[in-house]
This record gives C-alpha cells, sequence and structure tokens, in this order.
C-alpha cells in the first residue's frame, strides 16, 4: 500500500491529493478548478434546491405532519423500537464476539478435525446471506422474532470475526511467539499472554467496524416482524390519522439510524487512529477500519 | 418537562393533508426545530383521530368456569392466564394499532375480544395482542407465536393446508374506492385506462391485472400509499376488501367514498394453529352465540359501522372447516 | 431431493430473478461506483465533497432502511416503478459506494511516478485517470470488487421480502404448496452457493489473467 505523495515533498498536496492524480495547482489551473468548483456548487445546490421544493410542494414540512413526534407517546413508541434495535444488536455483538473467539480457536487448533470442522463452518455462515439465516432460523425452527434474528446475526458476524481474530493472531510477529515458546510457555500460554492481546488491540478497529455491519443488520428484524426501529416507524408513517407522514418519518428514521452507525464508524476510525501511535503495536500493525470485510458478506 | 402542544383545533382534520405552502412550512420548521429542542417531552395522548368516532365500544360477557381441556392451545393460554392474539396493525377499521397508545381498535380486533370473552378470558386484561403481517401469519400460527388470529384472513385452501380455520365471520368483497367527486368510476365496467391501485403482490392485485387487462395497475408496498396518491390524485382508485376500504373511507369521509358491487367473495375466517380442531369448534360455537345475542351487529357498528354503511347479515359459520 | 426435482421450474424462476438483480445492480453499482471515486479523487472539492458524502452516508446506512425509505418515500412523488427497479436501485446505489472504496484504494496503490511521469508527457487530469492510473489499479481492485459483488449477491435476498421474485422467497410457495421447509431451505443455499461461487471464480480468473502480484 502506497501512502501518496509523500509529506517531506509536497506539504500542500498532501492535504489537497491523496494520490499521484496531479501536481500542486498553479494559479491557471486553480482558476479553473474555481471554475469547476463554482460549476458543481451550483450543479448542488440546484439539486438540493429541487428537492426541497418538491417537499414543500407536497407539503411534507406542514405542521400536521409533524405533529405526532411532538406526542410522548410516539416518541415512547420510536424509543421502544430503538431501544429494540439496540437490545438485538447488544446480544448479537456479544455472542458473535463469543463464537468469533471459539471459532478462531477451532481454526487455529493443532488437531485436524476440530480445524475441519471450524473452517466449514466459518466459510458456510460467511457464503450464506444473512437473511437466509435468519429466515430458516425463524420459519424452519419455528422461534420467536428475536432470537431469530439474534441467532442468523451471530452466526454470520462470529464466522466473519473469527476471520479477524485468526488473521490477527498470525500477524503478530513472528519473534514474539517464538520468544514466547523459548520462555517455556505452553501453547495456551502463548496464545492467552502473547498473541491475543496484541492481536486484539491491531485488529480493534476492524473488530469495531464489523460490529457496524452487526448495528446495520439488524433492520433485518424488520423483514421478520421483530418491533424494531423501522417497524416503529412505519406504523406512524402509514397512520392515516397522522395524514400518513411518509417523508417526515423516513427523515426522522434515517437520521437516527445513519447517525448511529456513523458514531459507530467514527469510534472504529478513531481507535484505529490511536492505536497506529502506540508503541505496544510495534509487532503488529493497525489497519484501517475498513480494511475488514465492512460489506456484509464480502470475503475475498 | 412538558410541553403544551398547539391545540389540535387549528388544524382542521379531515381536509388538509396535501395543504402545503409557504405558510405552513414556517410554521412547519418551527414544530421541527421545537421538536429537537425538546427531545423527549412532549405532549401526552394521542393526536386527534379523524372521521366519526363511536359513542361506545361494545361491552362483551365473559364465559364463566369456561372450560376446554380438549384444546392445548386454550390449555396453555389458561395457564398462562392471557391469551395471545394475532391481528393487524395497519387497517383502519378492521384492525389499527394507535401508535401513541399501543391501543387495537377495529372490526377483527372486536371479533377477538368477543372470542376471548368466550374461551372464559377478560378481553380488556387477559389478551396480549401481537401485530402480524400478512406475510407471516401461517408461520406465527405454526410456531405457536399465537393462540388465534383475526386480521381480514380469507379461508381459502391454500392456507387450510397450513392452518386451522374458525367461521366465516364476515364476506368482505373486492371493491373500489375512490374520491367522493369522482363521477365516472362507479365499478370494475369502468376501469379501462384508469389508474387502480393496490398492494403489491396482493390477490386484488392480480385479479385486476388478470381480469381487467385494460385498468393500468398500480403497485405500492401498502394500501395506506395507496389512499395517499389517491387523495393526492396520483391514482383514481384503490382495489382490494371492501372492509380495508370502508376503514379508511370512514377515516375521511368528505373526500372518500367506496363504489361498485363485490367483484369477489372473501369469507374471512379466525386462523387457529392446524391441529387444535377443539380450539376452531369452541370458536365457531361462540361465533353463533356472539351472532344471535347481537354482539356481533353492535360491534360492526361500532367500527366498520362508521363508515355508513349498514351491517349486513352475518354469514353462516361452516361447519365443514373443523370436520 | 423431490423438492428440487417437482419444483424445478419455481426454484429455476427464483434463481433467474437472484442472477437478473444481481447483474443489473452490479452495473449499476460499478458506474456509480467508478463515478464516485473519480470524484473523490478530483483537484476540485466541491466534487470531492459529494464523493465523500455519497460514501459516508450510503456506507452506514442499513439496507432495509434504504428499501423502506425508497419505497415509501418515492411513491409520494408519483414515482410508480415495478419493485424490480426499487431493488435494483437500493442494492445498486448502496453497493456503489463499497466499490467507490475499493476503486479509491486501488487507485491509491498505483505508485506516484506512473503519475508524474503521465503529466510530464502533458497529459491532463482526465488522461492521467483514464489512460495511466485507472488501468493500473484495475489490476488491484479485481479481487475487493469481486468480494463486493459476492456481497452484493447475498444481500439481493432482502429485495424477496419487497415482492420481488427471487431465490429466497420461492421457500414461502414451497411451504404452501405442503413442501418440507428445511429441505426448500436446504436448496435455497445451494443456489446461493452456486451464484457467489461463481462469482469467485469468475474473479478469480480475472485475477490470474490481469492481476498483480500483491
Amino acid at each position: 500500500m502506497s501512502l501518496g505523495p509523500s509529506p517531506k515533498r509536497a506539504p500542500r498536496a498532501a492535504q489537497e491529493a491523496s494520490s499521484a492524480l496531479y501536481d500542486i495547482p498553479g494559479p491557471k489551473a486553480r482558476a479553473r478548478h474555481l471554475g469547476y468548483g463554482i460549476a458543481a456548487s451550483l450543479a448542488l445546490a440546484a439539486l438540493v434546491a429541487w428537492v426541497i421544493h418538491l417537499l414543500v410542494d407536497t407539503g411534507q414540512f406542514s405542521y400536521v405532519k409533524w405533529r405526532p413526534f411532538g406526542y410522548v407517546g410516539i416518541q415512547e413508541l420510536l424509543l421502544r423500537g430503538l431501544g429494540n434495535t439496540l437490545k438485538a444488536f447488544a446480544l448479537a455483538a456479544v455472542l458473535a464476539l463469543a463464537l468469533g473467539a471459539v471459532l478462531a480457536a477451532g481454526r487455529l487448533s493443532e488437531h485436524r478435525p476440530v480445524r475441519w470442522v471450524s473452517t466449514v463452518l466459518v466459510e458456510f455462515f460467511r457464503a450464506m446471506p444473512v437473511l437466509v439465516m435468519i429466515f430458516f432460523v425463524f420459519v424452519a425452527l419455528e422461534v420467536q422474532p428475536l432470537p431469530a434474528l439474534v441467532t442468523g446475526l451471530t452466526l454470520y458476524n462470529g464466522s466473519v470475526l473469527a476471520e479477524v481474530f485468526r488473521s490477527g493472531v498470525l500477524s503478530v510477529d513472528r519473534g514474539q511467539r517464538e520468544a514466547a515458546y523459548a520462555l517455556g510457555m505452553r501453547k495456551t500460554q502463548v496464545m492467552t499472554y502473547v498473541l491475543v492481546p496484541q492481536a486484539v488491540r491491531a485488529m480493534l478497529p476492524t473488530i469495531i467496524s464489523q460490529l457496524v455491519v452487526a448495528l446495520k443488520d439488524t433492520s433485518l428484524g424488520f423483514l421478520i416482524t421483530y418491533e424494531e426501529f423501522l417497524h416503529a416507524g412505519r406504523l406512524i408513517a402509514i397512520n392515516m390519522d397522522y395524514t400518513m407522514p411518509f417523508i417526515p418519518v423516513v427523515i426522522v428514521v434515517s437520521a437516527i439510524y445513519i447517525g448511529l452507525c456513523m458514531l459507530l464508524s467514527w469510534f472504529a476510525n478513531w481507535v484505529a487512529r490511536r492505536e497506529r501511535g502506540n508503541i505496544k503495536n510495534e509487532a503488529v500493525s493497525v489497519g484501517p477500519p475498513e480494511a475488514a470485510p465492512t460489506m456484509p458478506g464480502a470475503h475475498p | 418537562m412538558r410541553t403544551p402542544t398547539p391545540p389540535s383545533r387549528t388544524a382542521p382534520s379531515g381536509t388538509g393533508s396535501s395543504a402545503g405552502g409557504p405558510r405552513v412550512l414556517g410554521r412547519g420548521l418551527v414544530a421541527a426545530v421545537l421538536l429537537a429542542a425538546t427531545a423527549a417531552c412532549g405532549a401526552s395522548g394521542s393526536p386527534p383521530a379523524r372521521g366519526p368516532q363511536p359513542e361506545q365500544l361494545p361491552h362483551y360477557d365473559v364465559a364463566e368456569d369456561f372450560s376446554l381441556p380438549s384444546s392445548p392451545t386454550w390449555k396453555s393460554a389458561h395457564r398462562r392466564g392471557e391469551l395471545t392474539v394475532g391481528v393487524k396493525e395497519d387497517q383502519p377499521g378492521m384492525g389499527e394499532k394507535n401508535p401513541a397508545t399501543g391501543e387495537y381498535t377495529g372490526f377483527d380486533v372486536e371479533i377477538a375480544k368477543m372470542m376471548a370473552a368466550s374461551l372464559g378470558f377478560d378481553p380488556d386484561k387477559q389478551i396480549e395482542y401481537k401485530a402480524i403481517a400478512s406475510a407471516n401469519r401461517e408461520t406465527a400460527l405454526q410456531n405457536g407465536q399465537i393462540d388465534y388470529y383475526v386480521g381480514t384472513y380469507t379461508i381459502n385452501e391454500g392456507r387450510k393446508k397450513l392452518v386451522g380455520f374458525a367461521g366465516p365471520y364476515y364476506i368482505a368483497g373486492q371493491r373500489l374506492l375512490v374520491r367522493r367527486d369522482e363521477k365516472q368510476l362507479k365499478g370494475p365496467q369502468d376501469m379501462a385506462g384508469r389508474k387502480i391501485c393496490s398492494a403489491v403482490g396482493s390477490t386484488p392485485l392480480q385479479r385486476i391485472q388478470a381480469d381487467h387487462p385494460r385498468a393500468v395497475a398500480v403497485a405500492y408496498d401498502s394500501y395506506a400509499i395507496c389512499v395517499d396518491n389517491l387523495l393526492n390524485h396520483q391514482v383514481d382508485a384503490v382495489t382490494t376488501d371492501d372492509t380495508i376500504l370502508l376503514g379508511y373511507a370512514a377515516k375521511d369521509p368528505e373526500r372518500l367514498k367506496v363504489v361498485g358491487k363485490a367483484f369477489s367473495e372473501e369469507p374471512y375466517g379466525i386462523g387457529v394453529p392446524r391441529q387444535d380442531r377443539a380450539l376452531a369448534r369452541a370458536l365457531d360455537k361462540a361465533l353463533v352465540a356472539r351472532e344471535r345475542s347481537g354482539d356481533w351487529k353492535r360491534a360492526y357498528d361500532a367500527t366498520l359501522g362508521l363508515s355508513g354503511r349498514p351491517a349486513p347479515e352475518p354469514p353462516r359459520v361452516d361447519p365443514a372447516l373443523t370436520r | 431431493m423431490d423438492v428440487l426435482t417437482e419444483n424445478f421450474s419455481l426454484y429455476g424462476e427464483g434463481f433467474w430473478g437472484t442472477v437478473k438483480l444481481t447483474v443489473y445492480s452490479s452495473l449499476l453499482a460499478l458506474a456509480v461506483g467508478v463515478l464516485m471515486a473519480g470524484f473523490r479523487v478530483a483537484p476540485v472539492r466541491a466534487l470531492r465533497v459529494v464523493g465523500t458524502t455519497w460514501v459516508t452516508v450510503l456506507r452506514n446506512t442499513p439496507l432495509t432502511l434504504l428499501f423502506f425509505a425508497m419505497l415509501l418515500g418515492l411513491p409520494r412523488f408519483g414515482v410508480a416503478l415495478p419493485f424490480e427497479l426499487f431493488a435494483v436501485l437500493a442494492l445498486g446505489c448502496y453497493t456503489s459506494s463499497f466499490i467507490c472504496e475499493a476503486v479509491r484504494s486501488g487507485i491509491n496503490t498505483v505508485p506516484v511516478g506512473q503519475g508524474e511521469a503521465a503529466r510530464s508527457l502533458g497529459m491532463t487530469f482526465g488522461q492521467t485517470l483514464g489512460a495511466v492510473v485507472l488501468p493500473q489499479a484495475f489490476r488491484s481492485v479485481i479481487a475487493p470488487i469481486g468480494s463486493t459483488l459476492i456481497a452484493l449477491a447475498k444481500n439481493s435476498a432482502i429485495a424477496g421480502s419487497f415482492s420481488v421474485v427471487e431465490l429466497l422467497s420461492t421457500y414461502k410457495t414451497l411451504s404452501e404448496n405442503g413442501y418440507s421447509v428445511v429441505w426448500s431451505f436446504v436448496w435455497i443455499a445451494v443456489g446461493y452457493l452456486i451464484l457467489t461461487l461463481a462469482i469467485s471464480a469468475l474473479f478469480h480468473a480475472m485475477e490470474r489473467r490481469w492481476g498483480v502480484a500483491r
């Protein structure tokens, strides 16, 4: 991975540009870029204005459409929905971390059958759409929506996290392991005292971004009638007593949902920046959080 | 902590869903900003309901010392001390949940309540409602999420293989919901070239596409979106079971009406777990008794009757369903 | 086994629906994604802002929410599209943000000297990007794009819950016809495996043909 222009050579370009695509602009280029910038900004402003006009024109900012949000009952409904979303997320996150640890240990095991079984499980659950697993648990195993959702999310994210843990452990500098063995530690000790602590530190950003995926996927509960955030929003949106405030609901729900996910993503980035400067990470390299399969199901 | 919300009087209920414009925009923005500022406080109760309201809901006598040991569903409900009933939450007039108060209202809900009363459960205290969408009804009955289901559930051959039915308790039919000022569109014969809206994947939509190819079928995710588009002149009619249409018409009788003869027959049944014949038979018996006592008509008058359409004769319960 | 042989056409229809969704959404995602990546590395600030916003927002949006917003929001403006198109739009836009990031990090792997050489030959930004940098970046983004598209194929299952004909939703018809739910799901799983393995094989072949050793 190259780092773009080195900061020593072109301090300004390092801010402006991220790659080898252009030089520090001269006066002419700057003027031209200014022109482009103005044109692009104008186009953007026009687009935004058009959307706002469309919204106003169809009465989306009218008082009656926003009135429901002023009622405690509605706020509680939304909060309850959000609470259910976060509950599913918390359960899935904890269980997925546990499952990930178990499967990673299995894949790193010295016993061939254990390794083989863990590998098959990890590969299978990563290759399946999460929704297929959720529906399978919900429909075929006949369980309630919340456990079905949590099970699906756990199996999928657990397998992805297993790979994250494993690659983290493998990426710890060889010398660390060799030194630990030389001190007479047993394999379990090498793992728990030397390799895992360093691997987890380095992999923390990746782990958190995988949890963002889990948070996003809790919205799949909407499809199996789990009464989560989207479900609460829909209930308000289609109510005729409230003049069916589709757009206000979409605005409110998206803002909160996307805000939550961005907060968690930002946290992952913050951790990555912090860990990269940490002396304890000399033996491992801390990747950017998006190095993980941030996309559900992405695996090379 | 509570900020007074502007009184509802200022907003004319029943007329202005599309009343946009700068004047209203200003107030809306102020309301939105206020909302953000007063994060967790606001008015109690719920925004005013639209359309005529029932003076009072009927009361059902609870059967005393009722026992049905041959029904596993009843037995486990009895042990828990409450019934879990599946209903719709998004169909005004039939089964609708008030988002602010969490209360369920509608004809289906009334049927669910009177059935609970006949099974020896207090309809006000011993029913837990579960909103189940159409797509998940069979699953919910099969995996025991609910004890029975009352929610515009048409009895048909395919479903009979998956669940049991009691009833029917109502015969609905597919009709058309149009704007009140609509002159030409009086029934399925006038649909050529007009935009007819229904829920995607629904039987009413498939019927329009198959039997009336000259009508322009429009499909949306839910009937509420169809009704919204009808009010905003994007479509010319909404079609589905008249029960659902009457529910919407009752919310805004000044702008909406249901027209035409029914062009299908949809016998609504109460869904029960497939193997529990004893429960289905008990519900059949209860339905007959409630129809005879006048409870059925009272329930209709307090819900769908608000649309102005008088109560029809209750259908005859079909004993073949529980055999 | 009976479930598959007796309902081969139903499964075929569902599988074909998933394939179509995947292909169309991939094309949309690749087009928008590359465009946005171009925006993100452009020397014009406004364009960079557009690209960055697009990526940040979409990457943090649950796909279900995107479907929800489109199906609830767009009809309000009289947009009545077939649901397949809604699904392609939602899937394509969502995936485009991941494609964009893959392409952008691919661009970053191209050595600075390549761009400098191109410019010293008098090439413009567009020429540098199109003729020198992107072709080289392409070689290193094959693998990440492949895994993004595999994820897209898997995500297309969500469309089934919004009334689009695809593989996962076949279970409903099968259970109505009284077939074993477990076996219906086994064949659905096999269908997805076939699709994801096919994409994976395709991209492995491309990688072998054009890829760079890393």
